[in-house]
């Protein structure tokens, strides 16, 4: 898929103001994530057998993924501790995820 | 902001040393919020992926009664309201202030519209005496690929209580976010932010996507993920 750059590279100055792209990468971002929506519900209607919940919930992630990168500017971001926070929260949450989900997938082996 | 200090820019706090750095530290605050909200959903989305496992047919039954119509238009309507936060965000940067207030009431308009589709989806759960408590009835079976399973009502009714719960959670987040992006409009309309000052907006607009995230995730889990018939 073809995914628009920001015109300019401005985030290498640490001390740049700007931190927003053009309206129309917005409206480009906005297109994608309509457009992903569409293709996650359709795809929900399509029999893939265990894949269902699979494809969903990528979809759903790379459409987080281009909120949180393109819209709340984590990408470019001038201070850096902002993507630290970022990453150890995902991080934690999937700490919850997997290790809750690891102990109930499992306990039907006895 | 105090009135005896004209001596430096009003919105800087004397304990930062210039502007960047008052924004920077919103900015990163504002994100630990964000993480202690994505703890709190992702604890919701924990238990409803245990009790999916473990109730899978009668979750599955639940999930076919939900209208996937309103579920994908009320995504559709939240991803444009989050397109219309970035151009606020846009509009501040740059100091237009009529752009910036329209953008911020269309916002609000489009959470409106959020909240309306999901009270029309809440009286059909009423209607159909799919809201848990003592009326609680259900008789529909899992349609798995053209098989009828009969589900146990009472697995079926935990679905609609987290159901419930994570849908009204989030439409309490929405609330919330009408309410201060309503409080965020008056003030822009009113010339409270400049280009030089309008972090408000941007930390507003950090809840209003990461609301905007938690709906991206409730979308499929509840309303997709069983629907293939």
């Amino acid at each position: 898929m073809a995914q628009p750059e920001p015109t300019q590279e401005d985030n290498l100055t640490v001390e740049h103001e700007h931190t927003t792209h053009s309206q129309g990468f917005y409206l480009a971002i906005g297109a994608i994530l309509l457009v992903l929506t569409v293709t996650t519900a359709v795809v929900a209607f399509i029999n893939l057998g265990p894949f269902n919940p699979v494809v969903a919930l990528l979809i759903a992630t790379i459409k987080a993924t281009l909120v949180v990168l393109f819209f709340m500017h984590v990408k470019g971001a001038s201070e850096k501790m902002t993507g630290v926070v970022v990453i150890s929260g995902f991080f934690f949450l999937a700490i919850l995820l997997t290790l809750s989900l690891a102990d109930y997938m499992t306990r039907s082996w006895r | 902001m105090t009135a005896d200090h004209e001596a430096h820019n009003p919105a800087l706090l004397h304990h930062f040393a210039d502007a960047q750095q008052q924004k920077n530290a919103a900015s990163l605050g504002m994100w630990l919020f964000l993480v202690t909200e994505i703890m709190f959903f992702g604890g919701m989305f924990c238990a409803y992926l245990i009790y999916r496992l473990a109730y899978f047919n009668a979750f599955a039954a639940g999930s076919q009664q939900l209208n996937i119509w309103m579920g994908g238009i009320n995504t559709a309507v939240l991803i444009v309201s989050s397109v219309t936060v970035v151009l606020a965000v846009k509009a501040a940067e740059a100091g237009k202030r009529k752009l910036l207030t329209g953008y911020l009431v269309v916002t609000v308009l489009l959470g409106m519209t959020f909240l309306v589709i999901k009270g029309f989806e809440y009286a059909e759960k009423f209607e159909k005496h799919h809201v848990p408590g003592s009326t609680f009835n259900f008789t529909e079976k899992f349609d798995d690929n053209g098989k009828q399973i009969d589900v146990n009502p009472k697995e079926a009714e935990l679905f609609f209580s987290l159901y419930f719960v994570m849908t009204g959670m989030h439409a309490l987040h929405m609330v919330i976010g009408c309410g201060l992006f309503s409080t965020l409009a008056v003030l822009a309309w009113k010339g409270h932010f400049t280009a030089n000052y309008f972090t408000p907006i941007e930390n507003g607009g950090l809840y209003w996507h990461l609301v905007d995230i938690i709906w991206i995730y409730l979308f499929p889990l509840l309303y997709l993920i069983s629907r293939h018939t």
